[in-house]
């Protein structure tokens, strides 16, 4: 079963589309534009999510949070047709909404099925569509959230059970993309000596390397979607990551280009920026495509 | 059946360096773990990897500065090894590609660290453990190393010889998370247990759900014994409503501890005249405790920790990542407000009992990384020495087990004959309550009067497979009881409350009452998910087993152990007891009947003795 014929959902939450473009947006690291991350802190600086929350805080203090959260388990009668239970859940200060679907576990069915481990935001297993947009459960504060806060597995996935979804398809994007060092020749160990890296190409790959794995891009993406085969973001930021660390070398450099500049690789993206949108690590995933589309052009290697 | 010349429990840093290091002796391995590698708990690290790399620095200062944090409980072989095989260790981490911060001349960084004497603390920005875990894993999708995902191991395949130091291990058996199918993994060389700590014996604690004691409590049951379990660090500073931790990188730039009433605590209550805010983690942990337990707390549970006069720049230089998490996981701007924060459990520095090349006292069972003891931590880990721990032991054990040759281990393994036993009146019977009516046969059981004894290896394994079949079958079909929610619940209480920083005789022994009525609860527990699909209310039930035998371990050791060193502070005598302790606590199962001895500490090393100090910075 997949939830790919859900129905497009409604909710207010879901941010405006990026226009299409095709236009190479200036690099942020470059360019020294405000990252995503940047302008976060920003607008807190301002203390406007400061002040609403704590607004939404007062008003949810001594209540319950009302969750509508999806259930389906190809086994047990009842549930076989996917449907959404309800839950009413204690709120308290600093509550996520992995929190509450633990709580809901927990105390009201102890079949609700979800990956969590970390509670951190380090593991990537709890990516879910809360309220018509992939969120990581741990990293979002159910007071932010219009009720009933609808939790859902991640779209264009198969759902195993409830909110676990198969995660196969992902994790052979990610190998796709031959996601390790390849240099054999590496100075021998045993001298201690490593291998040079200046701190600017380092900074250069800061971003790429921060992917949790959570697949919430992949799930955003409507390339992904349509395309089973198309690499997808995250696999894309990982070829990223190795391109474009120096301590490779040219060749392999290429070898990774052209990985990544076949039939259902970079050029497949058409910028729609919602993998950068929902990337709970602020990754500038859509930027990092374009890039690897420049240094592939700049290769002269073949176009699609 | 599945088989292997080694099994790799576990897939977190500890774990895939053994499955890397068994893959280069040339072995057939293969990696089961409840977690696909990448959400292994070692991404949570964030601090750094500390090796002796650069000149003025050698592996006998980080040796001397490892055993000197441990409080003089770390064994000499064991510390030695980790300060030597360390740096070329973390040299080949960097050789895969790990995205260590780095120097203008593009050599990795290091940073100064608590407890070191000098700067050898590697790191990769703050994520250090995230990108270990990940460059570890890249390396075993090179090697095209097999790994089993979403499998949860349920129990070792072990003979039932009388002694545990005659017994084998042959193999695992595991349970597919997805379908729901039992089945054996047979080790032809070697089964290796990286199941990282326990933290969840507690009920705030910075580590993972997952972080359960699986692998403890197997080797355990299966005869080896758990080696220092009573210490056990808190980590001050984490935030009171996950656990989430909030490095001392805070408190290093200046941030300040208040009280309810605002006061300064660390100086104005006189905790620490000198150091402040800055004192080792154990003391600042418990002079929060006592704010709070004299009524100065915050809402009765946490303290306050201000960075706000750091000002915005600074703080968002050198801090940013603290913004994030208090922001994300406490909902609380620290730009703005202070931050809540407590103590919370942090690491776990005792665990299965092992020797400088991971092995147990079971041929053909290894453990490494924070389910082990080998012991370098000894009463106390320095911050920065368990990731390397990783690596090293990791790789050794993964060598070892592949048959190369890393000649004769110093640190002696096993019970044996003439070793001092504790005979304290205990207010319970620990251990066995019954459990075997959950369909758990223990091999012991079979093994007390030493029938049936079984010897080849298949028919071990077959024998664990069917148990643990009709475990499973017995805990889907009982349809009513208790949840293990509760039981869990109910102990992680009771650890927090009485096995905290804070210890005392008549604690101790409370705890040891409720988690006998645990244990006694736990026969009555069921599952109620019938689903086979990914059944996480089995896989949670099956854990809460495993966490009441830890537990039982740690409070036991807590409670023999009346002396102060090192994480464990005892109210009856708060000094430590070189005369008396210096040894090690081990806990032998027994075949569900557990017993208490000890060994002595070992201080000689290489080139020297290392002769008890006071531990003060
Ligand atoms: C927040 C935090 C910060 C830290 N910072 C630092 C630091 O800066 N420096 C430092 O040196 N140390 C640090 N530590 C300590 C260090 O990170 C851990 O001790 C270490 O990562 C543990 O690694 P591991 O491989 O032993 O276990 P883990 O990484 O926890 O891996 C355990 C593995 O075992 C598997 N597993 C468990 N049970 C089963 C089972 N029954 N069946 C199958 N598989 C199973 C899991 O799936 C997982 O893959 C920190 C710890 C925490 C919590
Ligand atoms: S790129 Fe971001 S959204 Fe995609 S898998 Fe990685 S962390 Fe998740
Ligand atoms: S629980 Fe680990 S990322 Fe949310």
């Amino acid at each position: 079963m997949s939830t790919q014929q859900q129905e497009p959902d409604t909710d207010a939450e879901t941010e405006p589309e990026e226009p299409e473009s095709q236009e190479v947006p200036a690099d942020q690291e470059m360019s020294g534009l405000a990252s995503p991350q940047q302008q976060r802190l920003q607008r807190k600086h301002d203390g406007m999510a400061e002040r609403e929350r704590e607004a939404a805080e007062d008003d949810l203090e001594g209540d319950s949070v009302h969750i509508k959260v999806f259930r389906y388990d190809p086994e047990v009668e009842g549930k076989q047709e996917p449907r959404f239970d309800d839950f009413h859940v204690p709120f308290e200060r600093g509550m996520t909404v992995l929190d509450a679907v633990i709580y809901a576990r927990d105390e009201f069915d102890s079949s609700l099925t979800f990956r969590h481990s970390c509670r951190q935001a380090i593991c990537g297993s709890d990516a879910f569509f809360v309220n018509g947009r992939q969120r990581l459960g741990c990293k979002t504060q159910i007071s932010e959230l219009d009720q009933p806060v609808r939790i859902e597995p991640l779209p264009h996935q198969e759902v195993v059970k409830d909110l676990v979804v198969d995660m196969d398809h992902f994790y052979d994007q990610m190998h796709a993309v031959e996601p390790y060092f390849q240099d054999e020749d590496t100075p021998d160990s045993a001298d201690l000596e490593e291998q040079r890296q200046s701190p600017e190409n380092r900074e250069k790959i800061k971003m790429s390397s921060r992917c949790i794995w959570c697949g919430a891009c992949m799930s955003s993406c409507n390339i992904a979607a349509g395309d089973n085969e198309y690499l997808g973001p995250a696999a894309i930021n990982k070829a990223y990551k190795f391109a474009m660390d120096d301590r490779e070398s040219e060749e392999i450099k290429e070898h990774r280009l052209r990985i990544v500049e076949q039939e259902h690789g970079v050029w497949r993206c058409q910028t729609q920026f919602s993998c950068t949108e929902v990337c709970p690590k602020d990754i500038p995933l859509t930027e990092h495509i374009q890039e690897l589309k420049r240094e592939a052009v700049k290769k002269n290697l073949k176009f699609w | 059946m599945y088989e292997h010349d080694v099994i790799v429990v576990g897939a977190g840093g500890a774990g895939l360096r053994a499955a890397i290091g068994a893959h280069e002796a040339g072995a057939d391995v293969a990696m089961v773990t409840k977690l696909h590698p990448v959400r292994s708990h070692t991404g949570a690290a964030e601090g750094g990897i500390n090796a002796a790399l650069r000149e003025g620095d050698d592996w006998e200062l980080h040796a001397y500065d490892t055993m000197k944090g441990s409080d003089y409980l770390g064994d000499a072989p064991a510390i030695e090894t980790l300060a030597q095989d360390a740096p070329e260790d973390t040299i080949t981490l960097e050789h895969w590609g790990m995205p260590f911060s780095r120097e203008d001349d593009g050599t990795v960084s290091q940073r100064p660290f608590g407890g070191l004497s000098f700067p050898r603390t590697t790191y990769a920005g703050a994520e250090t453990g995230h990108h270990l875990l990940h460059t570890m894993y890249e390396q075993v999708v090179k090697r095209g190393i097999q790994v089993y995902d979403e499998w949860y191991v349920m129990n070792l395949a072990v003979t039932d010889e009388p002694d545990p130091n005659d017994r084998t291990c042959h193999g695992v058996v595991a349970y597919d998370v997805q379908s729901g199918t039992v089945e054996g993994f047979k080790a032809n060389q070697g089964v290796i247990l990286a199941t990282g700590g326990p933290g969840q014996a507690f009920d705030h604690t910075t580590n993972a759900v997952s972080c359960t004691g699986d692998g403890n409590a197997m080797a355990y049951r299966a005869g080896v014994p758990m080696e220092d379990m009573e210490f056990v660090q808190f980590h001050p500073t984490t935030l009171p409503s996950t656990g989430v931790l909030i490095s001392e990188g805070v408190r290093g730039e200046g941030g300040i501890l208040y009280n309810e009433g605002g006061e300064r605590f660390m100086f104005e209550h006189g905790y620490a005249n000198n150091d402040g805010e800055l004192a080792s983690r154990d003391v600042v942990s418990r002079a929060e405790l006592t704010e709070v337990n004299n009524g100065r707390g915050i809402e009765d549970e946490y303290v306050h920790l201000d960075m706000r006069h750091l000002g915005s720049e600074r703080i968002l230089d050198r801090l940013e990542n603290i913004l994030h998490l208090a922001e994300d996981f406490e909902g609380v701007d620290g730009l703005v407000e202070p931050m809540p924060v407590k103590p919370g459990q942090h690491y776990e520095m005792g665990g299965i009992e092992t020797d400088e090349n991971g092995a147990t006292c079971i041929d053909g069972l290894y453990a490494a990384g924070e389910c082990a003891c080998v012991s370098v931590h000894g009463a106390n880990r320095l911050g920065g020495n368990a990731l390397p721990e990783l690596i090293v032991f990791g790789k050794r054990a993964g060598r070892h087990a592949a048959g190369d040759d890393l000649g004769e281990a110093e640190i002696e393994t096993g019970y044996s004959e003439g070793v001092e036993e504790e005979d304290m009146e205990l207010p319970i019977t620990p251990g066995e309550a019954g459990i075997a009516e959950t369909g758990a046969t223990d091999t012991e059981d079979v093994a007390a009067d030493g029938s049936g004894q079984l010897s080849d290896p298949d028919g071990v394994l077959d024998r664990t497979i069917t148990e643990e079949r009709e475990r499973v079958e017995y805990l889907m079909e009982k349809d009513d009881g208790i949840q293990h929610a509760e039981i869990r619940a109910k102990l992680q209480k009771a650890m927090t409350e009485d096995v905290n920083v804070f210890r005392t005789e008549a604690g101790l022994k409370r705890a040891l009452k409720t988690i006998r009525e645990c244990r006694e609860a736990y026969r009555d527990v069921y599952v109620d998910d019938p689903s086979r699909t990914f059944n996480t209310d089995l896989q949670m039930t099956i854990e809460t087993r495993n966490l009441i035998d830890v537990a039982e371990t740690i409070t036991l050791g807590a409670l023999v152990r009346n002396e102060f060193r090192g994480a464990h502070w005892r109210q009856e005598k708060q000094e430590r007891d070189d005369e008396n302790w210096l040894k090690h606590t081990l806990v032998s199962w027994n075949g569900g009947k557990p017993s208490i001895w000890y060994r002595p500490v070992i201080l000689e090393g290489e080139n020297k003795t290392y002769e008890p100090k006071v531990r003060s910075y």
